[in-house]
C-alpha cells in the first residue's frame, strides 16, 4: 500500500468508507499449516508491525518449529497454554485489511473435540477457507469442517490446497483434490466455490502469483477474497426489526430500539407488531441527533410509531404484507456445546433475538454423525455432538427458519441453575398443530416432573432429640437450596400436626400413623420432583426404616441431628424439658421414653460443636455431591 | 452498509443487549480514545434518553494532568454521574511505580482499586473499551466476557458466543465485562474520532513537551513526582501519546502530527504496534494474560 499523506486523507476516508468488511472462518489443523496460513494472510496485508515482528523472531527461537525461520504460527496462538504446547484453544478473532476490503478471520482449532469452537467462528462468517494438505487429501475431518460450516449457513468455500511445495506444485494432485471435494460437496447449495493450489509458508498464490504453478489460471487467494461477491439477502428481503430496548426518556417520546433484520423500512411505511399482531405505520426513524427517511438490515435505529401500540423487548416490528411465523413449537438443529449432555425434558432458557422464553426438548429425531453424515439414534446429546430434535417454548417465538436469516432462526440454550450457554440451534421450521403428537408421546412421570425443575428430587429426613436443632438445620439448608433456584417443601410438627394430622394424638398407634403420614405425603412430593425436608423426632428405627423403604435407594437422606441430650435440655426452647421432667408430660423422648439411634444415617451433624450454618452447608454438600 | 457504520451498529446492539440483561451496570471511563469511542456510542444508543448508567474512573493518582481536566470537561458537558475510585490503602501506602515497579503498582492501584468499586457498588455488568487487535489474550475473549464471584477471568471456562446472541444470565456473585468495540481497530478509532468530531485529551496531538529517556522510551515528565536519574536531563520533544495511561507507564512517540488527518495518516503509515508505549505488556511473558486472570481490564 503507498504511503499516505495527511492532505489526501479527504479521499482516504472516503475510500474507506466504501470498504466493506468481509468475515471468513478458517478450518482445518495445525497440521495442514492453518496459523501459518494466518500468519501469512497478516504479514501480506503488512498487519504485522515492526515490534511484533521482533517479538516474533525471538518467539520463533524459543519455541517454533521453523528452525532460525520465522513461525508465522505464533502469531495467532494467543494464550499461554496453547504457545507452551503448540495447539489451538479457542476461537481468536483477527483484523486486517487490504485496499479494497476489511476483514475479520476468525481462527478455531480443527479436530473433533472443537467442533463446537468452529461452529462458533462459523455462525458470524460469510466465507469459509478449508485447508488442505495436499499430501493428504481430501479426509474425515475436511468432510466434517465442510458440514460444520454449511449447517451454519456458509454458501461461500474457497478450498485451499495447501503445502503444493512438498508435491512439486504437481497440476494432478490438485486437480485430483478439487475433483473429489467438489464431488462430496454437490448437494451443499453452495454460492462459490474456489479451489487454489497454495504453498502458506512461501507464499505461493497467496497474495502473489506463483512462478510454480502456470498451469493454474484462477485467482490468487487475496484476489480471490478482495472480489469475491458474498452479498447478503438481507436488504432485499421484508422488512425486520427485533425490538432490543423502548426508550421512554420522557411523556412525549416512546421509541423502539433494534437493529434491522432483514429488509429496510421507510417513515410512513405500515408495518405490524409480532406476536400481538397489531398494526400501524412508522412515524420516524431516528439515529442520534438525525432522523433518517429509511434504513435498511444491519443498522441500528429507533423507531417512532404512529399508535400507541403495546411493544416490548422481545417483539418483532414488520412489514405487514410478509409478516414472518409465530410458533411455540419447532423442528431443529441442535449443536451441544457442554460436558453435561441434554436431557429430552429439561427445561433451558432459549435466547433467538432479543427475546428469551423457556424452553424443552421434546424428542431427539435422530444424531447426524459429523464425519460421514448418517443418521444415528439417540437418547441424550453429548458434547459436539449435533442432531435435529423437537422443541417447545412456554411463550410464542416470532422467527424465520435459519436458512432464511440467521439472525431470526438462530438460538442458544442455557442452563437455568449454571446459567452457561449449553446448545446452539438452528430453527428448520414450525411444527403445525396436526403434527403436535409429541405432546401425547412424552409421559409425564416423577422423571420428566423433576427435569423440568432442574433436580434431583429427595427425602432428606432429620431426626434427633426434642431441641437438638433439627429444625433451624432444616430451615436453613431450604433457605440455601432456595436461593440456587432449587424447588423445595418442608414438613414439620407446625404444618402437620395442625392439619392434615390433627386428629392424632400422642398414643404409641397415633405416633406411628403420624410418621406413616408424612412419609407418605413425602413421596407423593418426591414423586412431584421436589426436594422435602422432613424435620420431625421420629425417634424409632421401625418407622424410620418404613418410610426410607417407601423410597428409590438413593432418593431417601437420613441425617441425624446428634446433638447431646445435655445440651438440648440446656437450650430447652420451649420449656419441655423442664415440663418432662416434674412429670408434666408423659412419653417424652430421652427423658422417659427411648430415642433408637440410627445405624446407617447418610450424616450425623452435632449443633453443639457447629453452628446451624456449618450443619446445613455439610448436609448440602452431602446432597450435591460437592 | 459501509464498514463504520457496521461496526458503529453492532456496537450499539451490543450496548443495548448488555443493559437490556443487567441490573446494575456501570461504564469504564478511562479518559483515553476507546473510551471516549465508547461514550459517544453508549449516547447513540439510548438517544434521546441519556445512557442508563454512571461512568466509572479508577484514578490511580498518576494520571496525566491533562488528563485530568479533560475528565472535569467532559464529565460536565455529558450531564452523566461519574464515579471517581481511588484504592485509597494503595495511596496511603504510598504505592507508586517508581519504588514498586510496575507490575505490583498496576495491581494494587488498578485491579485492586477496580475490584474495590465493583464490590462497593454492586455493578453486574461493565463495559470496557478493550479492542481485540490490541493484544494476543484480548483477541480470545468474548465480547461478553464472564467473571467469577472474585472477578477472575479462565480463559479455558468462556461462554460460547454464537451469532450475535449474548447470554447475560448470571449468578449470584458473578458479573459481565462487555466490550463493544472488539471488533475495531486502532486505525477504525481514528476514523471514527474524525469522522463525529469527537472530543480528545489533547496529550494525543504532538506538541513540544519535556521528556526524559528511559530504558529507550521517551517518558513524559508531567509533574516533579518523576525521579530524574543521575545523567537524565529532562529535554523538550515534539511528541504525542498514541494510547494513555499513568504517566510514568506511558512511552510517547517523537511526531509532527498536531491534526486529526496528520495522526491517522500517521497510524495508517506507522511501523510500531499500539500498545508498545504500554510498559507493562510486556514486564512478564504472557503478562496481559495473567493481569485479566486477576480482574484487570
Amino acid at each position: 500500500m503507498a504511503e499516505l499523506h495527511a492532505k489526501n486523507i479527504v479521499q482516504y476516508l472516503e475510500e474507506q468508507r466504501q470498504k466493506e468488511t468481509l468475515r471468513f472462518i478458517t478450518c482445518g489443523s495445525v497440521d495442514d499449516g492453518k496459523s501459518t496460513l494466518i500468519g501469512r494472510l497478516l504479514y501480506e496485508s503488512k498487519c504485522i508491525f515492526d515490534d511484533q515482528l521482533k517479538a516474533l523472531e525471538s518467539e520463533s527461537k524459543r519455541y517454533g518449529t521453523q528452525g532460525e525461520k520465522i513461525d508465522f504460527a505464533l502469531l495467532v496462538d494467543g494464550l499461554e497454554a496453547e504457545r507452551e504446547q503448540g495447539i489451538t484453544i479457542d476461537v481468536a478473532y483477527r483484523f486486517f485489511a487490504t485496499e479494497r476490503r476489511r476483514y475479520i478471520v476468525a481462527d478455531t482449532p480443527g479436530h473433533e473435540q472443537y467442533t463446537r469452537n468452529m461452529a462458533t467462528g462459523a455462525s458470524t462468517a460469510q466465507m469459509a477457507i478449508l485447508l488442505i494438505d495436499s499430501r493428504k487429501g481430501i479426509l474425515p475431518q475436511t468432510r466434517r469442517h465442510h458440514r460444520i460450516v454449511t449447517m451454519m449457513g456458509i454458501r461461500h468455500i474457497v478450498l485451499a490446497v495447501n503445502k503444493m511445495d512438498l508435491m512439486g506444485f504437481e497440476q494432478s494432485v490438485f486437480d485430483r483434490i478439487e475433483a473429489d471435494y467438489r464431488e462430496f460437496a454437490k448437494d451443499a447449495n453452495l454460492k462459490t466455490l474456489q479451489a487454489i493450489p497454495l504453498a502458506a509458508v512461501s507464499g505461493d498464490n497467496v497474495l502473489k502469483r506463483s512462478e510454480n504453478t502456470p498451469w493454474y489460471k484462477g485467482p490468487t487467494l487475496f484476489d480471490h477474497m478482495d472480489t469475491v461477491s458474498v452479498q447478503e439477502v438481507a436488504t432485499r428481503g421484508a422488512f425486520r426489526m427485533p425490538v432490543q430496548w423502548v426508550s421512554r426518556p420522557n411523556l412525549n417520546y416512546r421509541g423502539f430500539c433494534g437493529r434491522i433484520a432483514e429488509g429496510s423500512v421507510k417513515t410512513g411505511d405500515p408495518v405490524r407488531v409480532l406476536p400481538s399482531g397489531k398494526t400501524t405505520t412508522v412515524k420516524s426513524i431516528d439515529f442520534f441527533e438525525d432522523q433518517l427517511p429509511e434504513a435498511e438490515a444491519g443498522a441500528s435505529v429507533t423507531l417512532t410509531l404512529n399508535d400507541e401500540v403495546d411493544v416490548s423487548r422481545g417483539d418483532l416490528i414488520v412489514t405487514t404484507d410478509h409478516p414472518p411465523e409465530v410458533a411455540d413449537q419447532f423442528q431443529v438443529k441442535l449443536l451441544w456445546l457442554t460436558e453435561e449432555p441434554l436431557v429430552p425434558g429439561r427445561s433451558y432458557w432459549l435466547k433467538v433475538h432479543a427475546k428469551e422464553v423457556s424452553a424443552t426438548v421434546m424428542e431427539i429425531k435422530y444424531r447426524e454423525d459429523i464425519n460421514t453424515g448418517s443418521h444415528l439414534a439417540a437418547k441424550v446429546l453429548n458434547l459436539n455432538e449435533i442432531a435435529v430434535v423437537t422443541i417447545s417454548t412456554t411463550h410464542p417465538v416470532v422467527f424465520e427458519p435459519y436458512t432464511v436469516n440467521r439472525t431470526l432462526g438462530g438460538f442458544v440454550l442455557i442452563d437455568k441453575l449454571s446459567c452457561a450457554t449449553v446448545g446452539a440451534g438452528m430453527i428448520d421450521f414450525a411444527l403445525r398443530r396436526s403434527t403436535n403428537i409429541h405432546w401425547q408421546s412424552l409421559e409425564v412421570g416423577k422423571t420428566q416432573r423433576a427435569l423440568l425443575k432442574n433436580q434431583t428430587p429427595r427425602c432428606i429426613w432429620f431426626t434427633g432429640l426434642s431441641g437438638s436443632g433439627k429444625s433451624t438445620v432444616a430451615n436453613q439448608l431450604e433457605k440455601r437450596l432456595h436461593a440456587e433456584g432449587r424447588h423445595t417443601y418442608m414438613l414439620d410438627g407446625d404444618n402437620i400436626r395442625h392439619g392434615l394430622n390433627r386428629d392424632l394424638g400422642f398414643t404409641d398407634a397415633d405416633r406411628v400413623e403420624n410418621l406413616r403420614r408424612v412419609a407418605e405425603v413425602a413421596k407423593l412430593m418426591v414423586d412431584a420432583g421436589l426436594i422435602v425436608i422432613v424435620s420431625f423426632i421420629s425417634p424409632f428405627r421401625a418407622e424410620r426404616r418404613a418410610a426410607r423403604d417407601l423410597f428409590a435407594p438413593e432418593e431417601f437422606i437420613e441425617i441425624h441431628v446428634n446433638t447431646p441430650i445435655a445440651e438440648c435440655e440446656k437450650r430447652d426452647v420451649k420449656g419441655l424439658y423442664a415440663k418432662a421432667r416434674k412429670g408434666e408430660l408423659k412419653n417424652f423422648t430421652g427423658i422417659d421414653s427411648p430415642y433408637e439411634v440410627p445405624e446407617n444415617a447418610e450424616l450425623v451433624i452435632d449443633t453443639s460443636k457447629k453452628s446451624p450454618e456449618e450443619c446445613a452447608l455439610e448436609v448440602w454438600r452431602l446432597i450435591e455431591g460437592k | 452498509m459501509n464498514h463504520y457504520k457496521q461496526l458503529e451498529a453492532e456496537a450499539i446492539e451490543i450496548i443495548r443487549e448488555a443493559i437490556a440483561g443487567s441490573r446494575k451496570p456501570v461504564m469504564m471511563y478511562s479518559i483515553g480514545k476507546d473510551s471516549s469511542v465508547m461514550l459517544h456510542l453508549a449516547r447513540k444508543a439510548f438517544y434521546p434518553a441519556p445512557p442508563p448508567f454512571p461512568l466509572l474512573h479508577i484514578d490511580t493518582t498518576w494520571k496525566f494532568q491533562e488528563m485530568y481536566a479533560h475528565r472535569k470537561k467532559m464529565a460536565e458537558e455529558s450531564g452523566m454521574e461519574l464515579i471517581i475510585h481511588t484504592n485509597q490503602e494503595g495511596k496511603k501506602a504510598g504505592i507508586n511505580p517508581f519504588t514498586h515497579g510496575s507490575s505490583y503498582y498496576t495491581d494494587v492501584m488498578k485491579t485492586q482499586g477496580l475490584r474495590q468499586a465493583l464490590d462497593h457498588h454492586g455493578f453486574d455488568v461493565v463495559f470496557g473499551g478493550a479492542r481485540r487487535d490490541e493484544e494476543k489474550s484480548r483477541a480470545k475473549e468474548r465480547i461478553f466476557s464472564f467473571r467469577s464471584a472474585g472477578h477472575r477471568w479462565d480463559p479455558k471456562l468462556q461462554r460460547p458466543e454464537l451469532w450475535n446472541l449474548y447470554n447475560t444470565r448470571m449468578r449470584p456473585g458473578e458479573t459481565i465485562r462487555v466490550f463493544p468495540l472488539s471488533n475495531w481497530t486502532e486505525l477504525d478509532i481514528w476514523q471514527y474520532l474524525h469522522v463525529e468530531k469527537i472530543p480528545i485529551v489533547p496529550l494525543y496531538f504532538a506538541k513540544q513537551r519535556p521528556v526524559v529517556i528511559r530504558n529507550g522510551q521517551l517518558i513524559m515528565v508531567d509533574d516533579n513526582r518523576i525521579p530524574i536519574e543521575p545523567g537524565e536531563k529532562p529535554q523538550m520533544r515534539m511528541i504525542r501519546f498514541r494510547t494513555l495511561g499513568c504517566y510514568p507507564l506511558t512511552a510517547a512517540v517523537e511526531s509532527p502530527a498536531t491534526t486529526m488527518e496528520e495522526i491517522i495518516a500517521e497510524t495508517f503509515n506507522t511501523v510500531s504496534s499500539e500498545r508498545q508505549g504500554r510498559l507493562i505488556d510486556s514486564d512478564q511473558p504472557g503478562s496481559m494474560e495473567k493481569k485479566k486472570q486477576e480482574g484487570y481490564f
